[in-house]
């Protein structure tokens, strides 16, 4: 059929109309259906409201109703003819990096609103400074509220220009960046094309999610492929049968390609691609398939499989970029677990090298990473890892920190430093340095 | 050059629940399927049965049976169980309520009941993941679910504690006593449900299909005659061409009028809908504004 999925999360501080963007989407390609409708009219009349109030659909939790905040990360579906997305509405506040990290570290596109009174704000930088970081391929600015600027041109080319200047700096391609007028709350240029913007020239923002391209970078990257799960039949017509199950992390595979098993290092040919229907001639990254290999090797659950041509390094000594979630601080000497593709080992770390402002973009060396912080760590761990850069691979350059004595997830890791930087606009913080 | 192919959605969604799958066997000691013979579980058997071709399924079935279930659902969830090779556990209801563990409610709902017969199975086999076949656009509050999502000594779920989940890593580690709850068909719209299941030729109970049947009307809803009682007062049986788009506990599992004999059909009739599946045959989740919520909380499915 060709319907294709789109993975996209939105972000933006609390009140610049996340929630009720979502609502509107949701409602204008009459995703949200009669029972949906009539419980959220209920509940509108019941605070006393004119107009429905369209954020309803999307906050769930009994506290964030009651709080008309949103909480948690909350995963939403429609569809168009065109294609199918799947959306995660990440949440502005206290937790924010949390849950933008969350939602970007599946996310193909991320639409970020700010208010048009507002313009770019302190959290706007972070949170483009975070989706930069997390490499999602594509942005959109959302000016949200442009009601309430009367749809005045002037002023939202004036955070565009501004935003443009931002997105540049964090290493953004122009192509990636489009900007978008719109009011959540009226419906101007979400799904339907407002009569109070003419001069705006460019796609509403359902018609730009239905066309960007889904593919992220991965698709073009050396293959990777790690390993789940050995399947082992032990049948009499399926005897030696040994398929190594996994979801390609990069790139395409096809019987008869070269491959090095790591950290092994045995190289070995691809004698096929399986799945339940049938054999493949090639398949591409995302796909969950089952790998044969012409040689008998000792290959079990933490391998990765990779093009023999173009191998990811290994190592048990990492420099990477932790965004650190958890309310425990982060102090060099700490000893946690580290989880990479399929493998968990002991990491210890080292050397805290720096803590990144993300309104200033200043690096500074801290004592200790806390909640939300950004930094860059120099890891040791117990097993070597076949590792890439996270700017090259997502799947293969991405890890979790863990806790030991509680299993918490405490930070998502980034191995390298995928920020880059470039031609800093020169701007005073917002809040006076020390 | 970006390689220039479309990946089908459903061949996105299929990836991933295979790949939960996988990671599930990969870590866990003892998993289950929680398996009523429903659209979504069936699902989910024929997922795992992919996810580990040519070799079987590595794990048992659960179903939390409320004694207040259709025949035919039940024949069809042995045979299914039965052609697959795979144990299939049943905790009773009834059998809680026999020994006094549980108490019938007034209103002869048992849905409700299920909680502890499922929370005791899963202490007593030491089940440490426990498949289930929600999916987050059911309802407000399974929105906020994880693919992976731990659960206390005492079932509970916390929403306010969940871990964050990035990229396709899932941490499920758990301390003796606790477990997680498994949704790899969280991403799944039911279109998405009843599409796949037409592409892959997956039977299921016959129910799901226009049949006629002997219904009354209660609470705006089509309801069948059974031991949960009914029809009571002023309801009376009338027979009606209808089908069922979920199937749960029959007190409060209502059928549709519908005259959707195929996939075709079914799928056509769910694209026109109005009424999103649990508002339109669930008693259950009308109770109030957050009645999902409550019950997750309380460690239901
Ligand atoms: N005038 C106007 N108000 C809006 C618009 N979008 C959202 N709002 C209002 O801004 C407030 C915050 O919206 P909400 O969606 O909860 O913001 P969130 O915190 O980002 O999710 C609510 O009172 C909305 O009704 C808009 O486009 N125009
Ligand atoms: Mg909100």
């Amino acid at each position: 059929m060709g319907r294709d999925l789109l993975r996209f999360a939105t972000a933006g501080s609390v009140d610049d109309g996340k929630s009720t963007l979502v609502g509107r989407l949701l409602y204008d390609t009459k995703s949200v259906l009669a029972d949906q409708i009539e419980a959220v009219q209920r509940a509108s009349v019941d605070k006393g409201l004119t107009t429905p109030d369209l954020s309803l659909l999307v906050d769930g939790l009994r506290a964030e109703r009651e709080q008309g905040i949103t909480i948690d990360v909350a995963y939403r579906y429609f569809g168009t003819p065109t294609r199918e997305f799947v959306l995660a509405d990440t949440p502005g506040h206290v937790q924010y990096t949390r849950n933008t990290v969350t939602g970007a570290s599946t996310a193909e596109l991320a639409v970020l609103l700010v208010d048009a009174r507002h313009g770019v704000v302190e959290q706007t930088r972070r949170h483009a400074a975070v989706l930069a970081l997390l490499r999602v391929p594509r942005l959109v600015l959302a000016i949200n509220k442009i009601d309430l600027v009367d749809y005045d041109q002037a002023v939202l080319e004036a955070i565009g220009k501004e935003f443009a200047g931002l997105a540049r700096s964090l290493g953004f391609p122009d192509d990636a960046v489009v900007t978008i007028p719109v009011s959540a709350l009226v419906g101007d240029n979400v799904v339907d094309r407002s009569a109070h913007t003419p001069w705006y020239e460019g796609p509403t923002l359902l018609g730009h999610l239905e066309s960007v391209p889904v593919t992220g970078p991965e698709a073009d990257a050396p293959f990777r492929l790690p390993v789940q799960y050995v399947i082992r039949p032990r049948t009499e017509e399926l005897h030696d049968y040994r398929g190594y199950a996994g979801q390609i992390a990069s790139g395409t595979v096809r019987p008869g390609d070269e491959v090095v098993v790591l950290p092994g290092g045995h190289r070995t040919t691809v004698a096929s691609v399986e799945t339940a229907d049938g054999p493949l001639e090639a398949a591409h990254a995302g796909r969950s398939v089952t790998v044969l290999l012409t040689d008998d090797i000792d290959l079990s659950r933490g391998d990765v499989i990779a093009a023999a041509a173009a191998p990811p390094r290994v190592t048990d000594e990492l420099d990477a970029t932790l965004c650190w979630l958890a309310e425990k601080p982060l102090r060099p000497g700490a000893r946690l677990l580290l989880k990479h593709g399929t493998r968990t080992t002991q990491v210890i770390v080292g050397e805290l090298r720096d803590r990144l402002d993300t309104d200033t973009f200043a690096r500074e060396v801290p004592d200790q990473l806390e909640i939300n912080d950004i930094g860059r760590v120099h890891l040791r761990t117990a097993d070597p890892l076949p590792v890439d850069d996270y700017a090259d691979i997502r799947v293969t350059g991405g890890f979790l920190l863990i806790d030991p004595p509680t299993g918490n997830t405490l930070a998502a890791g980034l191995v390298g430093d995928p920020l880059v930087l470039v031609d800093l606009p020169s701007r005073a913080p917002s809040t006076p340095g020390p | 050059m970006t390689a220039a192919h479309t990946i089908d959605a459903l061949d996105t969604l299929e990836s991933e629940a295979i790949h939960i799958f996988r990671e599930v066997a990969g870590e866990f000691d003892r998993p289950v399927i929680l398996f009523s013979g429903g659209k979504d579980s069936t699902l989910l058997v024929h997922l795992a049965a992919k996810a580990f071709a040519p070799a079987p399924i590595p794990f048992p079935l659960l179903h939390v049976d409320t004694g207040h279930n259709y025949p035919e659902v039940i024949e069809f969830r042995d045979a299914l169980a039965a052609r697959l090779g795979l144990r299939l556990e049943v905790a009773h209801v009834q059998d809680w309520i026999d020994d006094g563990r549980l108490t019938e409610r007034a209103d002869g709902t048992r849905n409700p009941l299920q909680t502890i017969p499922l929370l005791d199975s899963i202490v007593e086999k030491k089940f440490d993941a426990v498949f289930g076949g929600g999916r987050r656009d059911e309802e407000r509050a399974r929105a906020k679910e994880r693919v992976m999502s731990l659960r206390d000594a005492f079932g509970r779920w916390d929403p306010r504690k969940q871990r964050p989940e990035l990229w396709n890593l899932y941490n499920g580690r758990h301390a003796a006593g606790e477990h997680v709850r498994v949704f790899p068909i969280s991403n799944w719209t039911e279109l998405d449900v009843w599409r796949y299941i037409q592409r892959e030729g997956i039977e299921l109970p016959s129910i799901y299909y226009s049949h006629q049947r002997e219904v009354f009307k209660r609470d705006g809803m089509w309801l069948a005659e059974g031991p949960w009682g009914g029809p009571r007062g002023a309801e009376a049986l009338e027979l009606r061409t209808v089908r069922y788009r979920t199937v749960g506990d029959g007190s409060c599992t209502g059928a549709v009028e519908s005259t959707a004999t195929t996939l075709d059909e079914v799928i056509a009739e769910v694209t026109a809908s109005r009424l999103t599946e649990r508002g339109a045959t669930r008693a259950d989740d009308r109770m109030s504004e957050a009645a999902m919520e409550d019950r997750k909380r309380e460690g239901y499915f």
